[in-house]
């Protein structure tokens, strides 16, 4: 057994840490008490590659591997939370899908200029009245010929006013059982009949969008369908796979960013004559911080190593996400109680932090979701058989051939 | 023509760099980066290549640590990378050091400009490149802060030099060895392609035997000392307005009478 990352991933990690570093942590506080995404973000990872990070050479991307995209999520997060939600939905619930789910024309058509920063990508499955329960959503798509009409709403979907590309999924057989009258669409924003906007007054990821698409008798061409009529559902819970594995590794780097704040102000705070940090109470807490960190990295490395043989993992993933955002969370919350008052305001970062960890308790399975699916898991009344498209496994070979 | 930059490692500035009561140096566990000095030389290059210069090729005289470095360079998108290491420079000096660079630069084809940092943030002599325009007979350029001309083919270069008294313009024939400022840009990060390309990059090594190299280190390390700390009190001070965290620095200052 081989826990060694390889000299490829530790520099592509230091690569987006000196990025997130320099570029974005020395005004990101103003960007998030606006309540606005910096213009420059998107562009910026785009043109580093980013946003193509473990996509193959010949798709524009730059041929890293699973793992790779895992420890960017967490260089990402570890500045701010909006960074590793664009890697979410550009990524792991777009384009990876598209990877695996997508024809030859549409990888062509959509996966090259998002691997190549060109246009961004989000995805739509929640709606006003669904979201834990996916498979009952309301949208619309009904064919004429070679096109689909879509109809519907959806709502608090990441980049909804910056995303040129949507997968959105919308009911094709109102008669079929729920989540199998489900089909998958590449929709674009600026197809007739598409309109979006941002939401504002959220909790957390305040420097990033979060908002809704409107769709009104919006054709979309048969060919823009990804995977068969019916298989919506499936194609959403594959991308959740991965959507998750980047949500699970950007919370690893939360706790990182929790932890390393704490560590640096109990050594430098002191009460009673002596620093916070020689208070056995706030050791324990850092302690904990360090414990859950390992552990959260160490879920996600395995649900990344998975990905990369090719073996399924959806168990492993909803673990790995699961844990790394309850621990976030728990991990913001002892930060800024080691701070005192000065944790409760913004002229510290773990005030944000904690702000920002909320969200990945409820996006892209809430942990009550996750805690059921493992619990089925347990009880053996749940299985994953075998999809008709696979999430293809990391080949050095095929990713790098130009 | 060719650039070749000189560079080597040094322990991140981050780390915590500590002398025992032996006089030995360690930084704990914090990794050998690129000399920080030096990432400026290899963005330089990296742009006078795109000003016509025909390749760069980096080099360090190290040991099998100081590949990281190299792959960093090749990383930010040098050419090739060559390891100068034989157990007789273990102990160098900079006039060592700076004997095998030199006769490494010798050893590759038409090379018209060597860049190096200003200094290194380990040794801090900055000696080194000074030395290798000695041993080379070439003109050196120390603390250029911009490259304002440069003509290849008629083997011309113009830099302005950042002094303490001042900038200064030379221009100078090439081949010339130069020492950079961080004035002088901006480095670039790896890029990822570059990062691919650099972990699968052959780094071939020179022996003292392959450069014809004798000598041995003039100079030894009779004692090191850590600096006494003194001890600071910092205060910060916080207010709504630039202007108003500015007036209270100066009647703080005032009050002090520092001012
Ligand atoms: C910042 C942000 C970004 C988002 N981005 C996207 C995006 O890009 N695309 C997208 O499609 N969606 C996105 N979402 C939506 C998100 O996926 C949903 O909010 C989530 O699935 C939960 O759905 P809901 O909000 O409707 O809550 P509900 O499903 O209404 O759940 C309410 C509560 O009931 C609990 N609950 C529900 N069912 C059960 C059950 N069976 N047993 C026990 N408890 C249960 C839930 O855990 C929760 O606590 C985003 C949300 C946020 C906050």
């Amino acid at each position: 057994m081989d826990f060694a990352l390889n000299e490829e991933q530790q520099q592509a990690a230091e690569m987006v840490r000196r990025f997130a570093q320099t570029e974005i942590e020395p005004t990101i506080g103003e960007w998030d008490r606006r309540q606005e995404m910096s213009p420059d973000v998107l562009p910026r990872m785009g043109e580093l590659g980013i946003l193509g990070i473990c996509l193959p050479v010949r798709y524009g991307g730059q041929g890293f591997d699973y793992v790779t995209l895992g420890l960017v999520c967490e260089e990402l997060e570890r500045v701010d939370t909006t960074l590793r939600v664009i890697m979410s939905v550009h990524m792991g619930l777009c384009s990876l899908t598209i990877l695996q789910w997508g024809t030859e024309e549409q990888k062509k058509r959509f996966l090259i200029p998002q691997a190549q920063g060109k246009e961004y990508a989000g995805f739509g499955l929640t709606e006003p009245g669904h979201g834990s329960d996916a498979a009952n959503i309301r949208a619309t798509a009904r064919r004429e010929g070679d096109t689909y009409i879509l109809n519907g709403e959806k709502m608090w979907i990441s980049l909804a006013t910056k995303a040129h590309n949507f997968l959105v999924v919308a009911r094709t057989d109102p008669n079929a059982k729920p989540s199998a009258g489900l089909t998958a669409f590449m929709i674009t924003s600026d197809m007739k009949g598409v309109t979006t906007g941002d939401i504002h007054g959220k909790l957390g990821v305040r420097a990033g969008s979060t908002g809704w698409i409107a769709m009104q008798d919006v054709e979309v061409p048969a060919a823009y369908r990804i995977g068969e009529e019916g298989e919506g559902f499936k194609v959403a819970m594959s991308a959740l796979d991965n959507g998750r594995y980047t949500v699970g590794a950007g919370a690893t780097g939360l706790i990182r960013a929790c932890l390393e704040e704490s560590v640096a102000y109990a050594k430098q705070r002191e009460t009673f004559g002596v620093p916070i940090a020689q208070h056995q109470l706030i050791q324990q807490k850092l302690g904990y911080m360090s414990l859950w960190y390992d552990t959260a990295r160490l879920l996600c490395l395995r649900a990344g190593w998975m990905k990369n043989q090719g073996l399924r993992n959806t168990r492993e993933t909803s673990q790995a996400k699961w844990y790394a955002t309850d621990h976030s969370v728990m991990a913001a919350l002892e930060a800024v109680q080691i701070h005192g008052a000065y944790g409760f305001s913004d002229e510290y970062k773990v005030e944000r932090y904690l702000r920002n960890s909320k969200g990945a308790v409820i996006y892209e399975g809430t942990s009550e979701i996750h805690q059921l699916m493992q619990a089925a898991y347990a009880l053996g009344e749940r299985t994953d058989g075998k999809l008709r498209c696979e999430l293809p496994a990391y080949d050095t070979e095929a990713w790098q051939t130009e | 023509m060719r650039i070749v930059v000189c560079t080597k490692e040094t322990p991140d500035t981050a780390a915590k760099v500590e002398v025992s009561a032996d006089g030995s140096v360690s930084w704990g566990d914090a990794p050998l980066v690129i000399n920080p000095w030096d990432e400026y030389a290899v963005e330089e290059a990296l742009q006078l290549k795109d000003r016509g210069a025909s390749g760069i090729t980096v080099l360090a005289a190290g040991t099998e640590v100081t590949r990281d470095a190299l792959r960093h360079a090749l990383a930010m998108g040098c050419d090739d990378a060559v390891l100068v290491d034989d157990p007789t420079l273990e102990q160098a000096d900079t006039l060592l050091v700076s004997k095998a660079l030199a006769a490494a630069v010798r050893k590759v084809d038409d090379v018209g400009i060597v860049l190096c940092g200003r200094t290194t943030t380990d040794g801090g002599s900055g000696l080194t490149p000074v030395q290798i325009g000695r041993w080379l007979g070439w003109s050196t350029l120390t603390y250029v802060s911009r490259v304002l001309a440069v003509d290849f083919a008629a083997g011309k270069i113009t830099v302005e030099r950042l002094l303490e008294e001042g900038r200064q313009v030379v221009e100078s024939p090439l081949p010339v060895v130069i020492s950079v400022v961080k004035e002088i840009n901006e480095p670039r990060y790896p890029s990822f392609m570059g990062i691919r390309k650099a972990g699968k990059a052959e780094i071939p090594v020179w022996s003292a035997a392959d450069l014809g190299l004798e000598g041995v280190a003039q100079v030894q390390w009779g004692a090191v000392s850590a600096p006494v700390t003194r001890d600071v009190q910092c205060e910060m001070i916080t207010a709504v307005s630039v202007e108003e965290a500015a007036d209270r620095l100066a009647e703080k200052l005032i009050a002090d009478k520092v001012v």
